[in-house]
């Protein structure tokens, strides 16, 4: 453990080249497939809030079990759908970071899509017959809602970002790990500890929590700066 | 909303043509049930446009059902509820606000909550300004205008949640309780704001259990009992000669208080 | 004023996301290989001097054999670097492959603890050690994922005459890769079979070392295929073939035996067109 702590030590103060790049792009494809995420999620999550329709419940289930689906499991579905050999194989994505975007954003979607239906529901418990009688539509009404759930969302979209960039198995399978190309730090925790480069291995993945640590960090100063009631 | 429900007695009004746009409104043999029970049941009156209305009667009587299904939030299982308009569109129901007896105020700003109103009720841009000092003006709270709307007392609250449904410009305003935790000062404020929004042409429609209020503001009182319409009469000739025993023993029970 | 958080953050990783990838090599060829190479930093010296010959980006998909042969077989991939030349074989006769030729080879080690439980430190005949480790129900790790290494362990096992089962006592499966396969057996005391570029390259082998080796039937083969681009319309197979020739010219061989790790030479060129 000694080991590593110097390891992440020499790799944050010395900050080589290629620790930056694997940084990079780690954030890059997390951050992406969480914006991406959010776009999808948060609609969905809105809906399944507010709107009453029959299989609600049963979607409403679902969308809580796919909080549970294993990063393998959404390797694998993305790698048959973008190989070659599967049908979206003629866009050639298959090994790069916007495959492993669109697998990250198929395991980050339930999340977001389950947690903010939750908060927004709350929410809308309290806002609908004050916004009802205010004349809005659905839409509207979801709009209002989502603003004002935005703080709590944003933690909802940390949890996603927290699953994605700890994830490794469905970006090993759809990015293939290439060296420069698709070699985020948990497939280069994954290479270096198949080397038996255990020290490294823990050095990087102190990195990574720094990473998320700061990430965190810098969400939470930002949710307090808006959460302070301002005087005149 | 079906609009099937709710039949029109007017339909070739436009609200353009109508100074007193959804008024008058009448409910006609309004029934309501719930779970089994009948909450309200032959339910019918008259909103008469510039008469201050109050609706008073025990716990339980149905009076902030009435409201909700004049704001068109419920819809009623039998009888017609019928404005001047015709049936009760996203436009109509724009044309009527209410202020609940726990305000519901967004997690934003006083004034994040009056924008936010006057965005929604579609007042033209260029008008917003100007509405916006007023309204916050005429709640007294310009002060405050930047603090949470959730850290303001309950009288602050509930002078920002009536002017906030005066951003609507309504016709008719329906008033459930606004002063039923507020002390005398709060109360006051209050009823100054109900006479305000008077004098800017609404109807205004009061539940309240505080006879003296009645007495200072009311026009008409409905007197609910059970879900039945015992009494609809101008204050006057309700406070001094009620004509029904629950009436009577209602204003005697609030003197013994 | 309060406004815009989400948005602006949504904004942000969307920005943050779009800017284009880290290296965007107009040329560039898609590699499945086996993990030997790549984790032994064969290719990290190879490749750039082929890239600075050729121009050519080879990025490199480093998984098992097994994984290897089906990613290719999806056409998921250029150029196949393996090592199981029945499989090599049969994937080039079902059309995913236009030819397999021999580039290089080294050679598997059983490796275990220093404590050496089943007595077989110095052997050379793997058949009479594997029946020995089975005897004494010594610990052994198989990688158990239809690798190149799986398939010559099982080879191996047959022709000792044993066909020892994973039912949870000495004989237990990884079902991983080499190194995490490594990194079970040294924390399980148990033997395992790799290969000598692994082992050597290997930065966590505690006290483990090499027992059994120099037999004939350790040797370990690796084979190059272009896969078939008739099959696989998209393979880029000029750019393939061009990687091909470089390995098997000259060039690429002394590059190949020049390679050292710890001062040892890990793969023997070995280079014999097929055609």
């Amino acid at each position: 453990m000694g080991d590593a702590i110097t390891e992440a030590l020499r790799l944050v103060a010395f900050g080589d080249a290629a620790l930056w790049e694997i940084v990079s792009l780690s954030l890059r494809v997390s951050l992406t497939a969480v914006a991406l995420a959010c776009l999808i999620g948060l609609p969905l999550g809105a809906l399944l809030a507010i709107a009453r329709f029959p299989g609600r419940g049963v979607l409403i289930v679902a969308t809580n079990a796919l909080m549970g689906l294993p990063p393998v499991l959404a390797g694998l579905l993305v790698y048959l759908l973008l190989s070659r050999a599967g049908p979206l194989g003629p866009l050639e994505l298959l090994y790069t970071p916007t495959a492993m975007v669109v697998a990250q954003t198929v395991l980050v979607t339930p999340i977001v899509a389950a947690l903010s239906r939750q908060v927004i529901e709350d929410l809308h418990q309290e806002y609908d017959e004050q916004l009802r009688s205010m004349g809005m539509r659905t839409w509207g009404a979801v709009m209002t809602l989502l603003y004002d759930a935005r703080l709590s969302l944003l933690t909802v979209a940390l949890a996603g970002f927290g699953r994605a960039a700890a994830e490794v198995g469905a970006v090993m399978m759809v990015g293939g790990n290439i060296n420069h190309v698709t070699r985020v730090m948990t497939t280069t925790i994954a290479l270096e500890t198949s080397k038996g480069n255990l020290a490294m291995a823990v050095g990087l993945g102190l990195v990574l929590m720094l990473i998320a640590l700061v990430v965190n960090g810098a969400v939470m100063g930002l949710r307090s700066a808006q959460a302070v009631p301002r005087h005149v | 909303m079906s609009d099937a429900l709710i039949t029109p007695r007017s339909r070739s009004l436009a609200p353009a043509n109508r100074p007193d746009g959804v008024l008058p409104v009448a409910l006609d043999g309004v029934r309501y049930r719930a779970d089994g029970a009948t909450l309200l049941d032959q339910v019918t009156f008259r909103l008469r446009p510039g008469r201050l209305t109050t609706i008073m009667g025990a716990n339980g009587a149905g009076k902030t059902l009435c409201l909700r299904l004049i704001q068109g939030l419920l819809r009623p299982d039998d009888g017609q509820i019928t404005y001047a308009t015709g049936p009760l569109n996203e436009a109509g129901r724009r044309r009527i606000a209410t202020v609940f007896q726990r305000p519901v105020l967004l997690r934003r700003s006083v004034i994040g909550n009056l924008r936010h109103a006057l965005r929604v009720y579609g007042i033209p841009r260029g008008d917003r300004a100007e509405m916006l000092a007023d309204l916050l003006h005429l709640a007294d709270l310009t002060a405050l205008a930047h603090r949470s709307a959730r850290v303001l007392s309950a009288g602050e609250q509930q002078r920002l949640s009536i002017v906030r449904a005066l951003a609507a410009e309504p016709d008719l305003l329906l008033l459930d309780e606004p002063t039923a935790n507020l002390d005398p000062y709060a109360t006051r404020l209050i009823e100054t704001l109900i006479r305000a929004a008077e004098a800017r042409g609404a109807t205004v429609v009061l539940v309240t259990h505080d006879v003296g209020q009645a007495r200072r503001l009311a026009d008409d009182v409905i007197f609910l009992n059970r879900g039945r319409v015992l009494e609809q009469s101008p204050a006057q000739e309700f406070f001094d000669t009620p004509a029904s025993d629950a009436a009577a023993a209602y204003l005697a029970g609030r003197l013994l208080l | 004023m309060l406004a815009r958080t989400l948005m602006t953050l949504m904004l942000l990783f969307a920005a943050v996301g779009i800017s284009g990838p880290a290296t965007a090599a107009d040329r560039f060829i898609i590699l499945q290989s086996t993990t030997s190479t790549e984790n032994s930093g064969l290719y990290a010296d190879l490749l750039p001097r082929f890239e600075a010959d050729s121009g050519i980006e080879v990025r490199v998909v480093a998984v098992g054999t097994g994984q290897a042969l089906r990613n290719a077989g999806n056409g998921d991939g250029d150029v196949l670097i393996v090592h199981a030349r029945a499989a090599e074989d049969a994937f080039v006769a079902a059309g995913h492959g236009v030819a397999r030729h021999d580039l290089m080879a080294n050679d598997f080690v059983i490796v275990g603890p220093a404590s050496d439980p089943a007595g077989i430190n110095g052997m050379s005949d793997t058949a009479a050690a594997l029946r020995k480790l089975a005897q004494a129900h010594a610990a052994f790790v198989s990688r158990g994922d239809d690798s190149g290494t799986h398939k010559k362990e099982q080879a191996l096992w047959r022709a000792a005459g044993l066909e020892p089962q994973a039912d949870g006592d000495w004989y237990r499966e990884a079902g991983t890769g080499m190194g995490a396969t490594l990194n079970i057996a040294i924390g399980m005391d148990a033997y395992t079979l790799t290969d000598r570029a692994t082992w050597i390259s290997f930065g966590n082998k505690l006290d483990h070392r090499v027992v059994v080796e120099g037999d004939a039937a350790l040797q370990n083969p690796y084979g190059v295929i272009l896969v078939n681009p008739e099959t696989h319309p998209g393979v880029r197979a000029r750019d393939g073939q061009i990687f091909i020739d470089w390995l098997l010219s000259p060039k690429g061989q002394a590059a190949i035996s020049g390679f050292r790790v710890h001062g040892q030479q890990l793969f023997f060129p070995n280079a014999r067109r097929t055609n």
